[in-house]
């Protein structure tokens, strides 16, 4: 095969019903989204020929590969920084469709993260702590009773809140929005199940002064994939195509996922500055050409920092900026319409990069009506992406 | 280290430490070794003399291979802190606060302070290290007001 540059796109997704509790086993699910992924499509899942996934994904990639029958597979790889790989797997299908070496890229997460294993509770096996998975000061926290993926995050914006005057009261308008966009989404677990400003003060502390319950994202079970091609095939297939216009990954010096500690600034996400820098130097686009934004969510504040990173507000204005209705259908940045991994599901991030692609292609069922949606903008932190309609 | 016996009523009468003992990789060996010896340590580049922390075998801003251990002051600000409630982390009767402690030297490490309720916490307040017991006969280092 001649290797000439491809331009990608998204060409299906495919995923699971959410839960606390599949009743089905990992693999099973994995091969279930992407089945179905590929059946969005149009795309025989025997052509397959790339597979990514997160390291800390279960289900293994050949075994996978045997429940699809694929015949050929060209290439393999799994990307680390647990959920800060969401976006990532997609920068990466998309170097391989752009580099010729890959024609139908197989992503795929899948978890019994509620009724098999719980990321929210103490460690009970060492899994995160090994090499490979970008969470390398992980274990200096563990003898001082920093052992959740919630004490690192608090650690992390604990200092933001004090910087800027805010308090946890201030996290609330990005808990209430996103609920009321699960509410009005079936596939959401928090369908019909809107909350008030109250309901997020009286829950229960998690990290106290920092992040209460309703701060929290979700511990889930099910599964999403992605399907990847070039922009020129994808044109053919079933789904009107998504086109990756730009994707990129920014680990700066020092820093690391959630247990962010060594940076220099710890009231900024260097890396979704860096992230925002190249994708806008990338795709040379601007905050105000986005119209609707995915912010990986696993605590409110992350999405308060994510909208500083990317530009959509001034470094400490995101609480005013999403209490003023920033983040809602008819605001200045429509987010996380699916109701994020706080309100659908935590489904590691990807659920947020599916939402991403639905609002591009027009099928949300909370979707930006008010301008057409021409680009919108998926990011988990470290890695990020602009999709856009082609 | 000593071993308590029979005849020493007063060990027998401490409490036993609840506390997670550090899992110890080849890298930060030399740290919780100096720990249990109740010295708090740091990695400094033999070279350029610059601090680093986690510890690792290449200084970042010179290249350089050779390091030391060297004692550090002991003094910090709370940098950032919060307390855990849900799920009660492991290894404490009470909830303890966790911090990122800014150290005098100028890299961070990730501890308790100890001595202070919730409510009196301070951003940037000065803190001095001590050391606790930990499962294990091993100890780790915590921080303390300052001065108190």
């Amino acid at each position: 095969m001649a290797r000439t540059f491809k331009e990608a796109a998204i060409a299906g997704i495919g995923a699971t019903e959410f839960s606390k509790e599949s009743g089905r086993t990992e693999l099973q699910l994995a091969a279930e989204c992407s089945l179905a992924a590929c059946q969005d499509a149009g795309v025989d899942p025997r052509d397959i020929d790339g597979m990514i996934t997160f390291t800390i994904d279960n289900s293994d990639e050949i075994t996978l590969a045997r429940c699809l029958g694929v015949k050929d597979l060209a290439y393999t790889t799994r990307i680390p920084g647990g959920g800060a790989a969401a976006a990532a797997t997609i920068f990466q299908a998309m170097a391989l469709v752009n580099a010729g070496v890959c024609n139908n890229v197989l992503i795929w997460r899948a978890m019994n993260e509620r009724s098999q294993y719980r990321f929210g509770q103490n460690p009970n096996n060492m899994q995160g702590y090994t090499g490979g998975h970008g969470t390398g000061t992980l274990l200096w926290n563990i003898p001082f009773g920093a052992m959740t993926p919630a004490s690192w995050g608090a650690l992390q914006a604990q200092r933001y809140l004090w910087k800027y005057g805010l308090t946890n009261a201030d996290l609330a308008h990005v808990c209430v929005q996103q609920r009321q966009y699960a509410a009005t989404n079936p596939k959401a677990w928090f369908y019909g199940k809107p909350i008030t400003v109250e309901d997020h003060q009286n829950s229960k502390w998690i990290m106290e002064p920092v992040l209460r319950l309703l701060d929290c994202c979700q511990e889930s079970d099910g599964a999403v994939a992605l399907l990847v091609t070039s922009l020129e095939r994808a044109r053919d297939l079933k789904q009107p195509p998504v086109r990756i216009l730009g994707a990129c990954q920014s680990i700066p010096f020092n820093v690391e996922v959630i247990a962010n500690f060594h940076h220099d600034d710890m009231t900024v996400m260097p890396e979704a500055r860096g992230v925002a820098k190249r994708l806008w130097e990338m795709t040379g686009l601007k905050p105000a050409d986005m119209q609707a934004a995915m912010l990986y969510d696993a605590f409110s504040p992350h999405v308060l920092l994510q909208l500083e990173a990317f530009g959509f507000c001034k470094p400490g204005e995101a609480a005013a900026f999403v209490k003023a209705g920033g983040m809602a259908l008819d605001g200045a940045i429509p987010t996380n319409t699916h109701g994020g991994l706080a309100g659908e599901a935590y489904i590691h991030g990807m659920n947020s990069m599916a939402e991403g692609i639905r609002q591009v292609r027009g099928t949300s069922v909370n979707q930006v009506t008010k301008k057409t949606v021409e680009h919108v903008l998926v990011s988990s932190g470290m890695a990020g992406a602009v999709l856009a309609r082609a | 280290m000593t071993t308590p016996t029979d005849s020493t009523p007063s060990a027998a009468a401490a409490p036993k430490p609840t506390r997670i003992a550090p899992i110890v990789t080849p890298d930060a060996k030399d740290f919780w070794e100096a720990a249990d010896r109740e010295e708090f340590i740091g990695e400094k580049c033999s070279d350029c003399g610059r601090f680093r922390f986690p510890p690792r075998p290449m200084c970042p801003y010179c290249h350089s291979l050779k390091r030391e251990y060297v004692k550090l002051s002991g003094y910090g600000t709370v940098h950032s802190w919060c307390m855990p409630r849900h799920p009660p982390p492991f290894g404490f009767r009470e909830p303890p606060i966790v911090a990122v402690i800014q150290l005098q030297e100028g890299t961070r490490f990730v501890s308790n302070v100890v001595g202070v309720k919730l409510e009196d916490m301070k951003q940037d307040m000065a803190v001095e290290v001590i050391f606790e017991p930990t499962m294990g006969n091993h100890k780790v280092p915590v921080f303390k007001p300052r001065g108190q």
